[in-house]
């Protein structure tokens, strides 16, 4: 039998084992996210789905939704808190929009875009990562990287190649690939792979789609993030 | 501001330049005449450093960024290059051609930009007028039919690169081997209907160039006068060419130094000089030296250096240049005339270009083998432009070198900064009308260094003139926003 938790002062329907955030989808609710995904194990690691639940912070892509559950999601303060987050997101990567190809496709942008991000707030931390274009059909930037996991996953458990993992510490952390080398030229790796298909900024590639979509036809200069989730 | 030996130091500060800023120093001696005039561009842009390791094809669409006003030319000429990286020397014939209608929309559009919102209010109200009146808005009130011109062929322009790159400024168009998108049938033809209107009004903005400019002939062709070589592309037939040639140089007289100059061989004859003053290099023929071998780029070097134009309207109105200035034009003034007959020759071209049915195809792009290097080389609106890259096994740039417009008329631009000064600064006392005709004959040359500010009549400027012992005997300010 469905039970009842309220987003926003919607009622909202949910099945037991759902948690706040799948609640939230099937009901049309956007929740900001960037490193949950539908068909996915939820980590919990971009805080993006941060909501207030009777007045506690909680990730929506973790919680479990329950009886008498009251949550703020897009209340300015939640919003507020989100940008911030996603701010923060920016200064640690190297994120140039202006030229990236992933432009007008990227979760991340959107998102920022979402949440009204006019600016970056927050010094920019300019760090050194590398880039490796050494495999024919797919290059890895890790200036864009923002440690979602999702291509970990989706390497180990539907390309089932286990070719990523997350290495390093704090904002040391980055994305390894799991070749001698340490780079994509000696893996196995295919620009038809989840693990590419599903990374949310441009920090998986392929090589062949080179800026294959002009300004004002990318999926997201049409329909914002938030729209585009529930779209038929 | 500080004494050097006998001399005395002016200094405009700053100038603007490329999205940027430049100074103006004038050197006077111990009787006040003057020296040397020094063009500066202080500020130090970099991108040939930071897209070092990048993808080469990521560097059509960062190089654009370079500028607000020509990132097509830079897009384009990005876009050559790195199709030889990928070893396509012939594109699509859609895509050649969907480039070409690009580039006739940038200079189109950025001819009209100069003239009408950052040359005209000089033009059209004295170099010396109330400078609240020189700027575009006095223009719009006063001279509103000119204005109308001067903005709806701009906006045709930007319609043009919209349509194909996506967006007015700073779009998506080439890509390694051709091109990403067609041009829609409704596009074409919303830009087709608009045709015959904008080359009316190019007419008419060449006659207007031509009017001005003779409405004081003797003043206009000594302001700032200097003489000097030409340099830039010309078609195998020698007609004027902005997207793809061989370079030709001709002299003062306009005798022809070289013809037939492989673009991509540049550096076997183009030099590039550093001076400890400037961040701006200073580009002259080899064979020549640096003291002789400086020449001049841009619309007046390509009317000068062509043999005639492919499209009957901008033809006769060369023509009528040509006969005006017995042969080749030397003063700066003369760019404004030149680019109006450029912008008819678009105007023409862009009609004519729509109007071939393969401007619609399909066929977009081509492949082949990777190389290490690749060289673009095109006719931006303000002159030659130069972008060379070299990448490694994986792609990834290891050198980029460009020159730009700008800097290979460098030395030009001094030069006439220096003749503008002596006919202008006279004495100790400066005036603002003073400062504004040293912009004037910088504006000749390149919009750029007067965008940020000009178009609304807020240039930032400072000039102040000391004496030998460094005391500050005058100076005026112009403030910015």
């Amino acid at each position: 039998m469905n039970k009842q938790i309220i987003i926003d002062g919607e009622v909202v329907t949910y099945r037991p084992g759902q948690t706040l955030i799948q609640a939230a989808r099937e009901s049309g609710i956007y929740i900001p996210h960037l490193c949950y995904q539908p068909g996915y194990h939820a980590i919990g690691s971009c805080r993006v789905c941060m909501v207030k639940v009777n007045g506690r912070w909680a990730s929506a892509c973790t919680t479990l939704a329950a009886e008498g559950q009251v949550i703020d999601n897009r209340t300015l303060e939640v919003d507020a808190h989100r940008k911030q987050i996603v701010q923060m997101l920016f200064v640690e990567g190297n994120h140039y929009c202006p030229y990236c190809e992933k432009s007008g496709e990227c979760d991340l942008q959107a998102t920022a875009y979402e949440l009204n991000m006019q600016e970056d707030h927050f010094q920019h931390l300019y760090p050194h990562r590398s880039l490796d274009t050494s495999h024919a059909e797919v290059w890895l930037d890790r200036d864009r990287c923002i440690l979602c996991g999702l291509c970990v996953q989706a390497s180990a458990e539907q390309d089932n190649k286990h070719l990523f993992t997350l290495g390093g510490r704090g904002t040391a952390t980055q994305l390894l690939v799991n070749s001698s080398s340490g780079q994509l030229g000696e893996t196995n790796i295919s620009a038809a792979d989840e693990a590419v298909a599903v990374c949310p900024v441009g920090a998986l590639m392929k090589k062949q789609s080179i800026y294959s979509r002009r300004s004002g036809e990318r999926t997201y200069d049409k329909t914002p993030i938030s729209k585009l989730e529930f779209k038929a | 501001m500080t004494e050097q030996g006998n001399r005395k130091k002016v200094v405009i500060d700053p100038v603007t330049r490329v999205e940027g800023h430049g100074k103006v120093t004038l050197l006077l001696n111990e009787e006040d005449r003057l020296v040397e005039a020094r063009l500066h561009i202080v500020e130090f842009r970099g991108f040939e450093k930071f897209i070092e390791g990048r993808p080469y094809w990521e560097v059509p669409m960062i190089v654009q960024r370079l500028c607000g006003i020509c990132p097509v030319s830079h897009h384009l000429a990005a876009g050559k290059a790195v199709d030889q990286l990928v070893g396509v020397r012939q594109l699509t014939p859609t895509a050649e051609l969907l480039r070409r209608l690009l580039h006739y929309g940038q200079v189109l559009q950025s001819h009209a930009t100069h003239f009408f919102h950052l040359a005209s209010p000089d033009l059209l109200f004295g170099f010396t007028s109330d400078a609240a009146r020189r700027n575009i808005l006095q223009v719009i009130q006063d001279k509103a039919e000119i204005a109308r011109d001067g903005i709806l062929l701009r906006k045709f322009g930007q319609q043009i690169i919209e349509k194909i790159s996506g967006k007015r400024i700073h779009g998506i168009a080439a890509i390694p081997g051709g091109m990403n998108s067609p041009l829609q049938i409704a596009d074409r033809d919303l830009l087709l209907g608009q045709c015959d209107e904008m080359i009316r009004r190019a007419e008419k903005s060449v006659l207007l160039a031509a009017t001005l400019y003779q409405q004081n002939l003797d003043y206009h062709q000594q302001f700032a006068a200097i003489d000097s070589k030409f340099a830039g592309l010309v078609a195998p037939s020698g007609a004027l060419e902005l997207y793809e040639g061989s370079i030709r140089v001709k002299d003062e007289h306009g005798g022809l130094l070289f013809d037939g100059l492989n673009p991509q061989s540049y550096y076997d004859y183009i030099s590039e000089e550093v001076r400890s003053w400037s961040y701006m290099k200073f580009p002259y023929l080899t064979s020549l030296g640096a003291e002789l071998g400086w020449y001049r780029v841009g619309p007046l070097a390509r009317i000068n250096l062509c043999d005639y134009i492919s499209t009957p309207l901008a033809e006769v109105a060369r023509q009528q240049f040509v006969k005006l200035h017995n042969g080749v034009a030397q003063p700066p003034l003369a760019f404004h005339w030149a680019r109006m007959i450029e912008l008819l020759h678009c105007a023409e071209m862009i009609k004519s270009t729509l109007e071939l049915p393969t401007i619609v195809g399909r066929d977009l792009r081509v492949e082949g083998e990777l190389c290490s290097e690749g060289i673009g080389v095109i006719e931006a609106p303000r002159g030659l432009l130069f972008h060379h890259y070299q990448i490694d096994d994986e792609g990834l740039i290891t050198k980029a070198n460009l020159i730009v417009s700008t800097t290979h008329n460098n030395q030009a631009m001094n030069n006439s900064v220096k003749v503008a000064a002596e006919q202008c600064v006279e004495g100790k006392a400066l005036t603002e009308g003073a400062l504004n005709q040293i912009e004037v004959a910088i504006r000749a040359y390149d919009p750029c260094l007067s965008c940020a500010t000009h178009a609304v009549g807020n240039m930032p400027l400072e000039v102040r003139l000391v004496d030998c012992q460094g005391t500050l005997l005058d100076s005026t300010i112009k403030s910015a926003y």
